[in-house]
């Protein structure tokens, strides 16, 4: 296994980087699309529902099939995978942002309009601080799962840690299959133990 | 002397609800009264503050703050113009005390050094070093203190109606006491009006130029403590303070 390693260990380290491009272009993509739908949902009650049933179904529909409904549309690689992998994001984001928010103390609430805060500043001095736990959660799971479902991606030629598994697969080949697992692991882990640092360490 | 608070025929319905939770309310508040408003839970005392903040608009009627008709003003402004302390605080746990105190100074683009000597002042008004507890987190206060931050946050950018809910109802007896004296006396201090919502009687006549006794969403009198103990209008009124006699009997039986 070793051995394997430090006989293919370029080839690991360039399907570790594709993958880590996939997941941090998602995950920005992820969040800045959340935040504004975010805000929007902040703005009406329809709104919210709408949102969080489309973006539930969407959710509910498994990987490959997404994938392959996106196919004609958006081609085989790495495109599609990541307005996939978005997609999927949008609800896990959407629901730990919305019930962080929503779950803001009504007494403080009612001081912080009463005082004569607008919506917008209400959010950003008032929630977002409070709510931040609900929404740290969301994003590290939203990082974790993106980095396990961007595999899949491997089918349609995105590219990464997929590759390498989905391969050994194919070929029968263990020490494929196991690197493919542990670095794909191994960085779901490490994402996980950064952004809580960064939690902590945070406001 | 001119009318700080004026309602005209002001109701309000809550959806789903089959009363009015104020019904057809008018009233004129002069400028520097402190009034207080008496009633059991769910008279509509909250909502009665709620309305005059803007928290929330009347179905009917008129709400008018020194002559302006508050509908035709932006909800912000009107909400910066008064100031509202509510019964549970509210108090925001990631500020440190003078931030939140200095929450709307801070919207308002004040500079730091007129910031920081406000809330010196306003500390120094509620009874508490600034030096002791500028830089503490709510949390690290008690009860009293808090709410005393409550009041000062209220009063930050110097309004001239304060809406005040209970502020004192989660707060022991003793407590209780020296801050109704305080509030008194920061109202004598200050010449605004205030609008003071209890449902303890004693402290509703101890506190106010004149209460308004309200029930079921309709005030049943409004007048100064003298006359309402002279002349309760009605049995509500004359139920109400018998209940506050009895509770004197108990103290006199042992004395
Ligand atoms: N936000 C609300 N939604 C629905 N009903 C409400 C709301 N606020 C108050 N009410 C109802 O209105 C009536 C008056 O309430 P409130 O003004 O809070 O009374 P008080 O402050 O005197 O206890 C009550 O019957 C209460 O249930
Ligand atoms: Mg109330």
């Amino acid at each position: 296994m070793i051995i394997y390693f430090l006989k293919y260990y370029d080839k690991l380290l360039i399907a570790l980087l594709e993958h880590l491009e996939i997941v941090l272009i998602t995950i920005i993509i992820s969040l800045i699309l959340a935040m504004i739908l975010t805000v929007f949902v902040q703005l009406s009650k329809i709104i919210s529902t709408i949102l969080t049933g489309f973006f539930s179904m969407i959710y509910s529909i498994p990987s490959l099939a997404l994938f392959s409904l996106l196919i004609p549309i958006t081609g085989l690689g790495k495109d599609t995978a990541i307005i996939v992998l978005v997609l999927y994001n949008q609800y896990i984001l959407l629901r730990n942002f919305i019930a962080g928010l929503d779950n803001v103390d009504e007494n403080i609430i009612e001081a912080a309009k009463g005082m004569g805060m607008s919506n917008m500043q209400m959010l950003i001095k008032v929630k977002i601080p409070l709510a931040k736990k609900s929404l740290f959660t969301g994003i590290r799971l939203a990082v974790v799962s993106t980095i396990g479902i961007a595999t899949i991606g491997a089918l349609i030629n995105a590219g990464g840690l997929g590759t390498i598994l989905f391969d050994g697969l194919r070929t029968m080949n263990v020490n494929k299959i196991l690197w493919g697992s542990i670095l794909s692991a191994g960085l779901a882990l490490f994402a996980d133990k950064i952004l809580q640092k960064i939690e902590n360490k945070s406001f | 002397m001119s009318v700080a608070i004026e309602f005209k025929n002001v109701s309000k319905k809550f959806d789903k609800a089959n009363y009015n939770a104020v019904d057809d309310i008018s009233f004129t508040v002069n400028e520097g009264e402190l009034v207080t408003i008496l009633g059991s839970s769910g008279s509509g005392k909250t909502t009665l503050l709620r309305l005059t903040n803007r928290l929330i608009d009347p179905d009917k009627g008129e709400i008018i703050l020194f002559g302006e008709n508050i509908k035709t003003v932006d909800v912000i402004k009107v909400r910066r113009r008064i100031g509202y302390v509510i019964q549970q605080i509210g108090l925001f746990p990631h500020m440190n005390i003078k931030e939140n105190i200095s929450v709307v100074c801070k919207l308002m683009k004040w500079e730091e050094s007129r910031i920081d000597a406000r809330v010196d002042e306003l500390l120094n008004l509620v009874g508490l070093d600034p030096k002791e507890y500028k830089y503490r987190f709510p949390k690290q206060l008690s009860g009293g203190q808090q709410q005393r931050i409550g009041l000062a946050r209220a009063l930050a950018i110097d309004p001239k109606i304060m809406l005040l809910d209970e502020p004192f109802g989660a707060i022991d007896s003793i407590t209780r006491l020296k801050l109704q004296d305080e509030l008194l006396s920061i109202h004598g201090g200050l010449k605004k009006t205030f609008l003071f919502v209890t449902h303890d009687i004693e402290e509703a006549f101890k506190m106010g130029n004149r209460v308004m006794i309200m029930n079921e969403g309709k005030i049943i009198q409004f007048d100064t403590p003298e006359n309402i103990i002279k002349n309760p209008k009605d049995e509500f009124v004359k139920t109400l303070m018998n209940s506050a006699k009895e509770k004197t009997k108990l103290w006199e039986k042992y004395i």
